[in-house]
């Protein structure tokens, strides 16, 4: 009990903490004083009659929305004696790990840099800067010279150093039993089995109305959809952010998604928010980043290319330009297993006073990330807000998706749940795949690498991130992938190379999430 | 012409009651066309290609081969083709404006300013040059709006120019009232068009050729249209016309939306790639790359558009275009000549503005039927098979379908409505329009449902 205690009032402490340098906080105490006016505050009973009065004027509301919203991201402290890096990363190998894997990057993302001779930030010369902003809506309408650049790593080099990943603890012997792995990743990380599953994801059962399934044209709208707008609206007024979570489990109506989604990110645009955007713009304008070209290299090469998100190509640059410069990023790294990279000044290498985080944000692109903001320009049209989304997003989700860790939902853990499914609830067609030389995560890992985006159709990939906001985890990226196994089993089991595997599961665009999920966790017999 | 009140549930769509139609054992085709068209009329069963001169079933025709032979041509009663022969009343634009100017004085006369209103689908549209002092007094009245100038019987973009400045088509008038146009090809690039928007009478050899004189209508330019990442587009529909008199019009639920590859600015009305979407002109431009295809499904368009402004103002959008295929329709139906044997797909342009009105560009009677992508051939395949369909040549249909594949009877000598229990988002009252454009279009499981109980009416003796 006394353990329970210190930690609920550790975890209390920290969050007043962050709260208390947050605007909401300047926000209340203004409101606070300002309420001094009002008839109904007595002073014998100061303290009760504020309570009530923010309770009342919704501000008790907002409140809870953000420390809900600190509840979901920041990791509950294991001990308060842990240091920092047990929160980053409580495992010593995978921190060696990412480390290196990080150092890689880096010494490409230099080498790049020599060979180009371009530096890796330059102020832009005050025409150019004219330039720019001119064409600030249609940076689209560019066509650098992007030939000598390449994306500094493609998630299949990632997935090579996650294959190549062991725990130096571990030791199974050589023999072979039923319980060795048989798939690509040898870490021993807990992961759920399908009737964990089944009770985590409890909102996606077969008696559970869902969006996705019961919303489909032969069914009534009477029976589940008119009810669940109803309630999707009610949970709109309320702006209950906890709510919002819990009911957009069974997927979210096409016209309240954008802003159940902005509500359960504890988005809200406030004119400070817009005012920052505006700033990160401006960094942009000035100041020219080596990372500007790979972020113009992916788009080029990935959503400008998708057959839907080519329309929203500017939007894209406008979002991840801005979103290399943002220095508030740098705030999950402390509960990220990832580093931001340093960069020195010119001539003063290993100075730690001349030390900078490159990009400023320290997130370094990939081939593939900006199909990470491309859904998003689906539902929200204006730039800052749509920035915002993605930073929240990012920050609560996508970042586990490239970095090495053990929690739950990075992709470590999302790749090895993957393949104990398919071992465990698929023996036959994983072994036939091993043999012919298709390890299925070889397949499905660019999927989960970018939680599928650009893969599905954007209705079902919608529906699809509707679940990892309601159940705040990436696991069902996993199951996902694992059902689309078992949907294309037999044309897999007559497939006779990794070609013609890959050829298979090519094409995503037609397939339905929602009833695969259910087939898979809860109608299939194990 | 009195219609008897009765349920639409039961009115035939046009198929000749009573008399038991013979089946036949082949059906001839004949095409010049060569592209989806061919594929799937060479993939119909029992469907066979005719060469040269041998006689026909079924023959979908170019317009020149219209012109040309329809009038000395004897068809048998079941043989079908694909154009009616005055087609141009409706697609050619200057015709167009006049016939539904007409049928606008008609409706305020007979109806009401209310219903006449409806008609106001169409910008304001001028016939040059026999109207252009009308259309200066208009644009005086208008100063400073933007004009687009349109060759009236051509397609893909060319020979169109945008202007703000009278001064700018003085030029044209001079060199064009009463004498022999010149050759007024658009070049890909900007050259041949100077900065004016006149065109250059003295700079190519081909403009000595003798070419028929050409009429041009000036229409106003939609200043505000709605736009999608920063990009103009406009919406492809099809509307199949089984006949005119009484007016039968399906409309098919797939389409899609032509995005312009450049950012839509008025400060460059010289630059035709921003504000023609067709993708034939785009496909001209320097940022065009192929595999983009600059086109979205219209069931995109719609989820997009829902997401954005909620369903019932979508509903109201998509109910409003329906007005513009039935209005269009009905301007011409006294003067198209209805032959039995003639049916035609048109491909409808529609542009929509902020303020989610939509506008008609115009009416195509020979849609591009080339496949630019996988997916548009899939579209133009599941089109013209559905079209077949319908067109029956194999008697199946009992004629009192509702829907058929891809296609939903939206007029039958009257509004059809949908299937009692649907939701009216619309707030029109009780009466829903059986279309569902950019809806779900699951023709597949439909046609299978449909000719299995068309089986099964067959084999019980009549």
């Amino acid at each position: 009990m006394l353990q329970e205690e210190s930690d609920l009032s550790l975890i209390i402490a920290q969050i007043v903490q962050k709260l208390k340098g947050s605007n909401l906080y300047a926000q209340l105490e203004r409101q606070a004083w300002a309420s001094l006016q009002r008839p109904e505050i007595k002073l014998e009973s100061l303290k009760e009659d504020i309570k009530e009065f923010f309770k009342i004027s919704g501000w008790e509301k907002k409140l809870q929305n953000a420390v809900y919203s600190e509840l979901s991201v920041f990791p509950l402290p294991s001990h308060p004696a842990a240091p920092p890096e047990h929160l980053k990363e409580p495992l010593v190998y995978m921190r060696k790990a990412q480390g290196s894997w990080e150092k890689r990057i880096l010494k490409s993302l230099n080498s790049m840099c020599t060979e180009l001779s371009i530096p890796l930030a330059r102020k832009r010369p005050v025409g150019e800067q004219k330039e720019l902003l001119n064409k600030w809506n249609e940076m689209g309408t560019d066509e650098p010279d992007l030939s000598l650049f390449r994306p500094v790593y493609a998630p299949k080099d990632f997935l090579e150093v996650l294959i190549n990943l062991r725990n130096p603890n571990y030791e199974n012997g050589d023999s072979l039993s039923f319980r060795t792995h048989l798939g690509l990743i040898q870490v021993p990380l807990k992961v759920k089995d399908i009737p964990e599953l089944k009770e985590f994801f409890v909102e996606l059962g077969l008696t559970t109305g869902q969006l996705g399934i019961d919303d489909s044209t032969q069914v009534p709208p009477e029976l589940f959809e008119n009810e669940h707008v109803r309630i999707g609206q009610k949970v709109l007024a309320e702006q209950d952010s906890a709510a919002a979570q819990q009911y957009i489990r069974q997927g979210s109506p096409t016209a309240l998604r954008a802003e159940l989604w902005a509500l359960i990110l504890n988005i809200s645009s406030q004119p400070e928010d817009i005012l920052y955007y505006e700033q990160l713009k401006t960094n942009v304008i000035q100041h020219d980043l080596l990372v500007d070209s790979l972020i113009y290299k992916d788009v080029k090469l990935t959503a400008s290319n998708d057959d839907y998100y080519f329309v929203f190509e500017d939007y894209l640059y406008q979002v991840l330009l801005c979103f290399s410069r943002d220095t508030s990023v740098l705030g999950h790294f402390a509960y990220s297993s990832a580093s931001p990279p340093k960069s020195y000044i010119r001539g003063k290498l290993g100075l730690e006073e001349y030390a900078v985080f490159y990009p400023p944000n320290g997130v370094i692109p990939f081939h593939g990330f900006s199909m990470y903001v491309a859904p998003l320009c689906f539902l929200y049209h204006e730039p800052s807000k749509l920035y915002q989304i993605f930073r929240e997003m990012y920050v609560r989700f996508f970042f586990r998706l490239h970095s090495i860790s053990s929690h739950p939902s990075g992709i470590v853990s999302l790749c090895l749940l993957f393949e104990t499914l398919l071992q465990t609830y698929l023996p036959q067609l994983f072994y036939h795949l091993r043999e012919i030389g298709a390890q299925p995560l070889r397949i499905s890992f660019k999927w989960m690498v970018r939680a599928f985006s650009g893969y599905l159709a954007t209705d079902q990939l919608l529906l699809l991130w509707d679940r990892i906001l309601g159940y705040n985890s990436l696991e069902i990226l996993a199951v996902l992938a694992a059902a689309v196994f078992a949907f294309r089993a037999v044309n897999l089991m007559e497939v006779t190379s990794l070609a013609a595997a890959e050829a298979v599961l090519a094409d995503l665009s037609t397939l339905k999430v929602m009833p695969l999920l259910q087939i898979f966790l809860f109608a299939t017999v194990t | 012409m009195s219609r008897p009140k009765q349920n639409q549930n039961y009115k035939g769509h046009g198929l000749p009651k009573g008399k038991e139609r013979e089946q036949r054992a082949s059906i001839r085709f004949k095409t010049t066309l060569i592209n989806t068209l061919m594929d799937v009329l060479r993939h119909r069963p029992g469907w066979v290609e005719v060469k040269d001169e041998g006689e026909w079933d079924f023959y979908w025709c170019d317009i020149s081969w219209l012109r040309e032979n329809f009038d000395h041509t004897y068809m048998d009663e079941h043989v079908r083709i694909s154009h009616f022969r005055n087609h141009y009343e409706l697609t050619r634009k200057n015709y167009m404006v006049k016939n539904l100017k007409r049928f606008r004085k008609q409706l305020e006369r007979e109806v009401g300013k209310l219903e006449a209103a409806k008609c106001d689908f169409f910008p304001k549209t001028f016939e040059m040059p026999c109207e252009y002092h009308l259309f200066v007094e208009e644009f005086r009245k208008n100063p400073g709006i933007t004009w687009i100038m349109k060759p009236v019987a051509r397609s893909q973009g060319k020979g169109i120019f945008l202007f703000r400045r009278l001064k700018d088509i003085m030029d044209w008038r001079k060199g064009t009232a009463g004498k022999k146009l010149t050759s007024l090809e658009a070049q890909p690039a900007r050259s041949a068009v100077n900065s004016s928007g006149s065109h250059d009478t003295r700079s190519s050899d081909d403009q000595k050729d003798e070419i028929p004189v050409e009429n041009y209508v000036a229409q106003r330019y939609i200043e505000n249209p709605y736009l999608i990442g920063g990009r103009k587009f406009d919406l492809r529909v099809y509307v199949l016309v089984m006949s005119y008199i009484p007016l039968r019009a399906w409309l098919y639920r797939d389409g899609f939306a032509r995005f312009s590859n450049t950012r839509f600015t008025l400060n460059s009305i010289d630059d035709q790639y921003v504000h023609l979407t067709n993708v034939a002109v785009q496909k001209t431009s320097p940022d065009y790359h192929p595999k983009k295809g600059c086109k979205w499904m219209l069931q995109r368009f719609r989820q997009y558009l829902a997401s954005k402004h909620g369903p019932e103002a979508v509903e109201r959008l998509f109910s409003d275009m329906d007005n513009i295929f039935v209005k269009s329709l009905q301007s011409v139906q006294k003067v198209i000549i209805s032959d039995k044997h003639c049916f035609e797909l048109y491909g409808y342009d529609i542009l929509i503005d902020q303020d989610l009105k939509p506008w008609l560009l115009e009416v195509n009677a020979s849609p591009s039927l080339t496949a630019s992508s996988q997916e548009d051939y899939e579209l133009k395949t599941c089109l013209l098979e559905d079209t077949l369909h319908v067109v029956d040549m194999e008697a199946r249909l009992t004629g009192r379908e509702k829907r058929v594949g891809g296609f939903d009877l939206m007029w039958n000598d009257g509004p059809v409505s949908r299937e009692e229990g649907t939701p009216d988002l619309s707030g029109m009252g009780n009466f829903v329009t059986n279309t569902h454009l950019g809806c779900v279009n699951d023709r597949k499981k439909q046609l299978r449902q449909l000719f299995r109980s068309l089986q099964g009416q067959k084999k019980v003796p009549s």
